[in-house]
C-alpha cells in the first residue's frame, strides 16, 4: 500500500537552480526582501513592544546619524569590523574555515597593550609605534599560523583548532590583566599618552584611512595578483589546484599568515588607537561578525563596505531604540535578526527558484 | 494504516498533556498549605521625598555595562525607575543607555548623552570610571557621576564624583542570617560545631569583593563563633557557569551555606539543585529557588539618584565622595525567608540595625577578627588611586579600634585577609 503510495505521489514543490538574473531583477527582489522585513519587524514592534513602528525607524536613523559624533562613531564601527572582515577573506575564498578571528585580533591587540605598557617611557613615540605595529602583526599571523601548519602538514580540522585558539587568547588576556593589574580589579588603565596619533583632532580618522587603504590592497590582490588566482582555485577545488601545479599546503600556510597580519592590525587600531587598553571584550565578536560581513558582500571587499555598513548601523540604531524607548535590547536584536534574515534569505532565491508540482491534483 | 497512526499519536499526546497537568497541579496545591514565604523586608527601601523644583529642560543621564539580565544592572535599573516616577520626570528627562563595555564606548556614550543636553551623566561599572573622566574634562559644565569608582578625591576635577554604599554593613545583616542558620543546624545535630562552614563565590581578589566577603563572615561569626569560610574566585562579574562550577566545588568541599558576589544565577542554581541555603546579593531570588533562598542585601541607589539631582536643582556642589548608609536608605535587605531561616532571626537583625545606627556596633571591630592569630592595631590601605605600583598610603585604623571603611573615600579600601577565611584560588 505505501509502496503505490508514493509512485503516485509528488512533491508539492521543488527548487531548482534558475538561470542568472538580470541585474535589475536581482536589485527587485532585494528591494522586495528589505521591504517585506521593514513590514515584519512593524508587527513585531507593534505585538511586542506596541510602539508606533515609524518611531522605531526613525530612531534607528537617528542612532546612527543623528549628530556628527554619532556619525563619526558609525565609521569607526564599520572600519573596525570591515578590517576584521578584510582579515578573514582571503581564508573563507580558500574555503579554509576560520573562525578564529576574534582571537586573532585580540592576541594582536594584547602585544600592543604589552609594548604600550612596558616600553611606553622607555621609547620614544614614533619608535613605539613601530615596535607597537611589528608586535602586534606577529601576534596576529602566529595564532593564524598554528592552525594553518597543522592543517597543512597533518590534515586537522581548522574549525575546531581556530575555535579553540580563541578561548587561549581570551585566557591570555585575563592571565595578562590579572597578573599586571596591580589593584586586583581586573580593569586596565587606558594608556592616552601612548598609541597612534591622532590627525587633525579627529581620533577615528587614523583608522578610517588605514582601513580604506586595505581595503583597496585585498581587492587588488585577490582579483589581480597570481596569489589571489591561486587563493580561488585552492577554494573551488583542491585537486584541481594540485593538478596544475599549485602547492596547496604553501597558500593554506602564506593566506593564513596574510589573515592573521590582518588581524593584527585590527588589533593594534582597536587598542593602540582606540581603546588604550584592552580586556577580554575589546574585540566585541567582530571576529565572527565578519564572517556574514564577508560571505553576504560574496568575499567582494568594496561590497563588504555595504555590508559592514548594514550591520553596523542596525546595531547603532537598535542600541538607539532600546535607549529611547526603553525597551530591553532583545527586541532591537530580533529587529537586526528579522532585517538579517530576510536579506540573506533573498540569496537564495536569487540563485534557486520554487517550482510547484502541476500534477498534485490529478495524483491526489 | 496512516490514518491509525495518526490517531495513535494524537491520542499518546493527548494523554501526556493531560497527565502533565495533573502533577502540577497536585505538586502546586500541596505547597500552598505549607509555605509561609518572604517576611517584610527589616531593612527596606525608603520613599523618595522631593522636596525641591526640578527645571523644565534637566536632563540626566545613565550609563550601564549591561541590561536588566543582569542583577547588578537590574538594581541600578529599578532604582532610576523608582526615582523617575517619585519626581515626575519623563522619559525624554532620563536617558538609559544599557550594554556600554568598559572601553572608548562609554566615552563615547557619555559624549552622546552630553550632545543630548543632559545635566548630569552616571555610570555604573568600575571600568568606566576613566572613560568618565575623560568626558568631564571635555565637558566642565556638566556633571560626571560614578559608582564604585576611587579617583575622585584626587583626581581634582569639580564635576567628577565617585558614590558607593557602606553595603558592608548590609553583608553583615545577612551574615548573621547565615550564622543563626548554621546555629539551628549544630543544634539539631545536622552539623558539628566544627563543620559550620560557609563558602563563597567572589568575582575578583579586590577590596570590594573582599570587603563584602569579610563582613559577611563577620557577620555570622558575631553569633555562631565556630564559623569557617571559603571563597572561590571567577574572574569575571557575570559568567552563570563559572558561577554554579564555584558553588558546586565550594559544596562538595563541605561547605553547608553558600553566598556570593557575582551577578549571576549561577551560584543560587546551584544552591537549589544541591539544597543548600544561600545568601543573596542585588536582589531576593526567592521566586526561583524558594526552598534554600535565605535574604539578600543590596544597594539602594534611588537616594544617590534623588541627591544629585536635588543638588544639580538647587544649584548646590555633588559631594566628591559620597557613601550612603542605613540612615540615608542606600543600605537595603530584602525580606527574610520565614520557611528556612532560623528561629529569632528577625530580633536579631532589628538589634543589629540599631548597633549601626547608635554607633555601638562596628562591622570591622578589631577586637572580632585576628590576622595572623594577631589583632590588627595598625593598617596602611591603598586608597589613593594615583600611584602606579598602588602602595598603601593611609592608616585605616580608627583610634577607637575598628578598620575605618568608606571614611576616606566611597569605595571599599578593606583588603585585609583575616584568619578563618580560606582563599582557595587566589589567581583573580
Amino acid at each position: 500500500m505505501s509502496k503505490n503510495n508514493s509512485k503516485t505521489r509528488s512533491p508539492l514543490f521543488h527548487i531548482v537552480k534558475r538561470d542568472p538574473m538580470t541585474w535589475y531583477g536581482a536589485l527587485g527582489v532585494r528591494i522586495f526582501a528589505i521591504a517585506a522585513a521593514l513590514l515584519l519587524s512593524a508587527v513585531v514592534i507593534m505585538l511586542l513592544a506596541q510602539k508606533n513602528p515609524l518611531e522605531f525607524y526613525k530612531a534607528i536613523i537617528d542612532g546612527a546619524f543623528g549628530s556628527v559624533d554619532r556619525i563619526w562613531i558609525l565609521a569607526q564601527n564599520l572600519v573596525m569590523l570591515l578590517c576584521v572582515s578584510l582579515a578573514v577573506t582571503p581564508a573563507f575564498k580558500m574555503k579554509f574555515w576560520n573562525i578564529g578571528a576574534e582571537g586573532q585580533v585580540l592576541v594582536g591587540g594584547l602585544a600592543t597593550a604589552t609594548v604600550m605598557m612596558f616600553f611606553g617611557d622607555k621609547m620614544s613615540l614614533p619608535l613605539l609605534i613601530v615596535v607597537m605595529t611589528l608586535a602586534s602583526i606577529t601576534a596576529g599571523i602566529i595564532w593564524a599560523l598554528l592552525p594553518a601548519i597543522s592543517k597543512a602538514l597533518w590534515n586537522t580540522n581548522e574549525t575546531l583548532f581556530t575555535l579553540m585558539m580563541n578561548y587561549i587568547a581570551i585566557q591570555l588576556v585575563a592571565f595578562f590583566l590579572k597578573r599586571f593589574v596591580k589593584s586586583g580589579s581586573g580593569v586596565l588603565e587606558p594608556m592616552h599618552e601612548y598609541g597612534l596619533p591622532v590627525i587633525a583632532d579627529m581620533p577615528y580618522l587614523l583608522n578610517i584611512i588605514i582601513v580604506a587603504v586595505l581595503t583597496i590592497i585585498v581587492y587588488i590582490y585577490l582579483k589581480y595578483s597570481k596569489q589571489g588566482y591561486e587563493i580561488s582555485v585552492v577554494g573551488e577545488s583542491e585537486n584541481t589546484a594540485k593538478y596544475i601545479g599549485i602547492n596547496v599546503k604553501k597558500v593554506i600556510v602564506r593566506t593564513l599568515i596574510i589573515s592573521g597580519a590582518i588581524c593584527g592590525i585590527a588589533g593594534l587600531l582597536l587598542v593602540g588607537g582606540t581603546n588604550h587598553t584592552i580586556s577580554t571584550t575589546t574585540v566585541g565578536g567582530r571576529g565572527f561578525t565578519a564572517i556574514m560581513v564577508s560571505w553576504l558582500a560574496k568575499f567582494n571587499p568594496f561590497v563588504m563596505v555595504l555590508t559592514s555598513f548594514l550591520i553596523v548601523f542596525l546595531e547603532r540604531g537598535a542600541e538607539q531604540v532600546s535607549s529611547q524607548f526603553r525597551i530591553p535590547s532583545s527586541i532591537s536584536d530580533i529587529i537586526t535578526g528579522i532585517i538579517l534574515f530576510f536579506i540573506i534569505g533573498c540569496e537564495f532565491f536569487l540563485q534557486y527558484k520554487i517550482v510547484f508540482s502541476k500534477h498534485r491534483k490529478e495524483n491526489d | 494504516m496512516k490514518k491509525f497512526n495518526k490517531v495513535l499519536a494524537l491520542t499518546l499526546a493527548l494523554v501526556l498533556v493531560v497527565a502533565s497537568f495533573a502533577a502540577c497541579g497536585g505538586k502546586a496545591e500541596k505547597e500552598e498549605v505549607t509555605k509561609l514565604g518572604l517576611s517584610e523586608s527589616p531593612l527596606a527601601a525608603p520613599e523618595i521625598t522631593k522636596d525641591y523644583e526640578i527645571k523644565e529642560d534637566f536632563k540626566i543621564g545613565f550609563i550601564c555595562l549591561h541590561d536588566d539580565k543582569s542583577t547588578y544592572d537590574l538594581n541600578f535599573i529599578n532604582a532610576i525607575n523608582s526615582v523617575q516616577d517619585a519626581l515626575g520626570l519623563t522619559d525624554e528627562q532620563v536617558i538609559i543607555k544599557t550594554n556600554i563595555p568598559e572601553g572608548s564606548e562609554c566615552y563615547e556614550a557619555a559624549k552622546d548623552l552630553a550632545n543630548q543636553g543632559c545635566n548630569i551623566i552616571f555610570a555604573n561599572s568600575f571600568g568606566h570610571e576613566s572613560y568618565m573622566i575623560q568626558a568631564a574634562k571635555e565637558f566642565p559644565e556638566i556633571e560626571f557621576c560614578h559608582a564604585t569608582g576611587t579617583k575622585a578625591h584626587t583626581e581634582g576635577l569639580d564635576n567628577f564624583h565617585n558614590a558607593f554604599a557602606s553595603i558592608y554593613q548590609g553583608r553583615y545583616l545577612a551574615g548573621i542570617v547565615a550564622g543563626l542558620k548554621l546555629n539551628e543546624m549544630i543544634a539539631d545535630g545536622t552539623i558539628t560545631a566544627d563543620k559550620a562552614k560557609m563558602g563563597y563565590v567572589g568575582a575578583y581578589t579586590y577590596a570590594e569583593v573582599i570587603s563584602g566577603y569579610t563582613s559577611f563572615y563577620l557577620g555570622a561569626k558575631s553569633v555562631c563563633p565556630s564559623v569557617t569560610m571559603e571563597v572561590q574566585f571567577t574572574g569575571e562579574w557575570y559568567n552563570v557557569t563559572e558561577e554554579k562550577n564555584a558553588a558546586e566545588a565550594l559544596i562538595s568541599r563541605g561547605c553547608v551555606l553558600i553566598s556570593q558576589h557575582a551577578d549571576s544565577m549561577g551560584a543560587p542554581g546551584a544552591c537549589k539543585a544541591a539544597n543548600v541555603p544561600n545568601v543573596s546579593y542585588n536582589g531576593d531570588t526567592y521566586d526561583a529557588c524558594p526552598n534554600t533562598f535565605l535574604v539578600s542585601s543590596a544597594i539602594n541607589w534611588a537616594p544617590y539618584f534623588n541627591y544629585i539631582i536635588a543638588c544639580e536643582n538647587n544649584g548646590e556642589e555633588i559631594a566628591t565622595d559620597w557613601c550612603g548608609g542605613i540612615d540615608e536608605g542606600s543600605v537595603v535587605l530584602s525580606g527574610i525567608n520565614q520557611d528556612i531561616v532560623a528561629e529569632g532571626t528577625m530580633a536579631a537583625i532589628e538589634e543589629a540595625i540599631t548597633g549601626f545606627k547608635t554607633g555601638t556596633l562596628r562591622v570591622f571591630d578589631t577586637e572580632t577578627f585576628t590576622v595572623k592569630k594577631k589583632p590588627l592595631d595598625t593598617y596602611m590601605a591603598n586608597v589613593d588611586d594615583t600611584d602606579a605600583d598602588n602602595s598603601p598610603d593611609t592608616e585605616a585604623i580608627h583610634k577607637d579600634g575598628y578598620f575605618n571603611e568608606s571614611a576616606e573615600r566611597s569605595a571599599p579600601y578593606f583588603d585585609v585577609k583575616i584568619d578563618g577565611i580560606k582563599l582557595l584560588n587566589e589567581k583573580f
